[in-house]
């Protein structure tokens, strides 16, 4: 069984129909970039995933949920994280604090334990770290921990904001336009991230993706997208030389 | 300066950075809590009405300053618990029960009006905490049997294991009082800050869609926020009842209201320093002024006019001067202060821009 399905799933807001009878699934271990042109509901399926809109038709399930059945702060407790187009960190705290929220679907600990700081508040504090530094050593955060987010980069923002996804330790990662705005020296530090985190980590990555270097780098199967409809679906060659793929882009040779 | 070495997690989970911060935060402490022995009873009164203050500001600081939910009511909450606290005395529940239930019930008041003010956002939700503030004046006329309307009500010395605690009997016991209040209050907010609770604060506070991605629960997280802030502003509002000794429907104006929340950001959104920085100010303000009337009437030979407003007058200049120059409140300032210290001579004037911008735009969205 696939590990992320969407069967048929329509989205209108009023008259324009953002997303139009998609169907694809995305199989466990496996990196699915989603291509297409500005305004083709790439972003829209995203957060069709993470619960901030409703479909007007049709079913998303993960790993034997319904999505639909749970409230946006609910998905992240099957273990979906994700990252956002323009960055949205948490501006006024650390990145390790950053990261720690991302902790937060792990909290065991109750309203009372934490006010009175009780042992096992301070136990689950020490996990959340051990966790937390495991990521920081993986995408190379050491310099920037006790840094505040509002004095960063925008380079090390993003990456930030990957490392804030995997701390949840998801199963399933969505990366909104990870290499939008980064250098290419950043963009080929990325690659390999991904190569990683689907290799040593185990965690199936679906993304957003204009970069087609990136995208034919490390993506096993590529969804093309178009006015909220699947365009083509297969391996990164066979999608960029698909003649409806061409022609979305470079339109109709007259 | 100092550089701490981290070389183990519990150093980034303790409160303080390390034996030489912890050291000073005693001795700080230890000097307060022997203010009977160095000040006397006039200013020992003016110190316990600042640590009152104090414990209001960190109520609404969790509120404001760590969820971002704007709240001009807090004098009604105030007015609930100090009117709880008073009851629960005269129907004979002794001080150690009736106190910390006032603040609980208090609490649960804030959660019921925490449920229609979940969706709204900054300014709207400003107004709807200051029109709670303004019932909150006709809701205690209303509730005349039990509050005493206007006549209001007045409240003596409690006993605590047969420790006589009053306001103007005892002063000294009245101002520990306030000064162990004040302290809990503080190392609970510490211990929240630094587990996943006051993390999730600071989420929904930042960034509410990336919260939800986190799977923070936005509208329970507002509502605990909602709940643990009325909670100690109930008891700092007992607090203040007890200080007073009589209130009525009057003591708790939208005034305090906006007074209160002024004091935090004249202290410092988003930080424990600014809610005690804030109330230092806003505690010693009156004092301070009619103490200077005295020696400008004293140089330039006038008496000493009492001038209508004054008091609001300055407080408003202090505060458009804060919002202009300094929006991360005094706490901001000391921190600058001591950052320029600590890296003499390579302090950069821009160095806390980009924090000072993102204040003034965001925050109270």
């Amino acid at each position: 069984m696939s590990l992320l399905a969407f069967q048929n799933v329509t989205l209108k807001f009023g008259g324009l129909t953002a997303v139009n009878d998609l169907s694809f699934s995305v199989e466990e271990g496996e990196v699915f970039a989603i291509v297409g042109p500005n305004g083709a509901g790439k972003s829209t399926v995203f957060n069709l995933i993470s619960r901030f809109y409703d479909p007007i038709a049709g079913s998303i399930r993960f790993d034997g949920h319904d999505l639909l059945q749970v409230k946006p702060s609910g998905v992240a407790a099957y273990g979906v994280a994700r990252t956002f187009q323009n960055i949205e960190l948490f501006e006024h705290a650390t990145v390790l604090q950053n990261l720690l929220v991302g902790r937060h679907r792990h909290r065991k600990t109750n309203l009372i334990s934490e006010v009175l700081f009780l042992p096992s508040a301070r136990r689950q504090e020490l996990e959340n770290r051990e966790k937390v530094e495991e990521i920081i050593d993986f995408l190379d955060l050491q310099a920037y921990r006790d840094k505040m987010i509002s004095g960063l980069p925008y380079g090390v923002r993003k990456v930030v904001e990957v490392a804030r996804a995997l701390a949840t330790e998801p199963k399933l990662l969505l990366l909104d336009e990870p290499a939008s705005g980064l250098s290419v020296e950043e963009t080929s530090d990325l690659r390999w991230w991904i190569d990683d985190i689907r290799r040593q980590m185990g965690i199936t990555v679906l993304m957003v993706e204009h970069d087609m270097g990136l995208v034919s780098g490390v993506s096993d199967r590529v969804l093309a997208m178009a006015d909220g409809a699947m365009l083509a679906l297969g391996t990164p060659a066979e999608v960029q030389s698909h003649p409806a793929v061409v022609e979305a882009y470079l339109g109709k040779a007259s | 300066m100092r550089i701490v070495f981290k070389t183990d997690y519990m150093q980034d989970i303790r409160p303080w950075k390390d034996g030489h911060q912890l050291v000073l935060y005693l001795i700080l402490l230890a000097v307060v809590a022997a203010a009977p022995w160095w000040l006397d009873d006039f200013y020992l009164g003016e110190l316990t009405n600042v640590l009152i203050w104090a414990i209001a500001g960190l109520g609404l600081m969790v509120l404001t300053g760590y969820t971002g939910q704007v709240s001009l009511g807090h004098a009604a909450f105030l007015a609930f618990g100090c009117y709880a606290n008073v009851i629960l005395l005269e129907a004979g529940v002794p001080f150690l029960i009736a106190f910390p239930l006032a603040g609980i019930l208090t609490g649960i008041a804030g959660v019921t009006v925490a449920i229609p003010a979940l969706r709204l956002h900054g300014i709207y939700l400003a107004i709807f905490t200051m029109a709670l503030s303004i019932l909150m004046d006709d809701v205690i006329v209303l509730a005349e049997p039990i509050t005493g309307g206007v006549g209001g009500k007045f409240i003596g010395g409690v006993d605590i294991f047969g420790l006589t605690i009053d306001r103007w009997g005892t002063p000294v016991h009245f101002f520990w009082l306030v000064l162990v209040v004040a302290v809990l209050v503080t190392l609970g907010f510490i211990n929240l800050l630094r587990a996943p609770l006051g993390r999730s604060f600071i989420a929904v506070r930042d960034s509410e869609v990336s919260a939800q991605a986190m799977g923070v629960d936005i509208a329970r997280t507002k509502m605990i926020s909602f709940a643990l802030s009325c909670a100690v502003t109930g008891w700092a509002g007992a607090l203040m009842g007890m200080f007073s000794g009589a209130f009525n429907n009057e003591t708790f104006s939208v005034v305090i209201s906006i007074q209160l929340l002024m004091m935090i950001v004249i202290g410092g959104l988003g930080s424990i320093h600014g809610a005690f920085l804030g109330a230092i100010i806003v505690g010693f303000l009156p004092q301070f002024l009619s103490i200077s009337k005295e020696y400008v009437g004293a140089l330039f030979g006038g008496n000493t006019v009492a001038i209508p407003g004054l008091e609001f007058g300055i407080f408003g200049m202090i505060l458009i001067a804060f919002i202009l120059f300094e929006p991360m409140g005094m706490y901001g300032r000391w921190l600058k202060i001591r950052t320029w210290f600590e890296l003499f001579p390579f302090y950069r004037k821009d160095m806390f821009k980009r924090q000072k911008s993102y204040l003034k735009t965001e925050r109270l969205r």
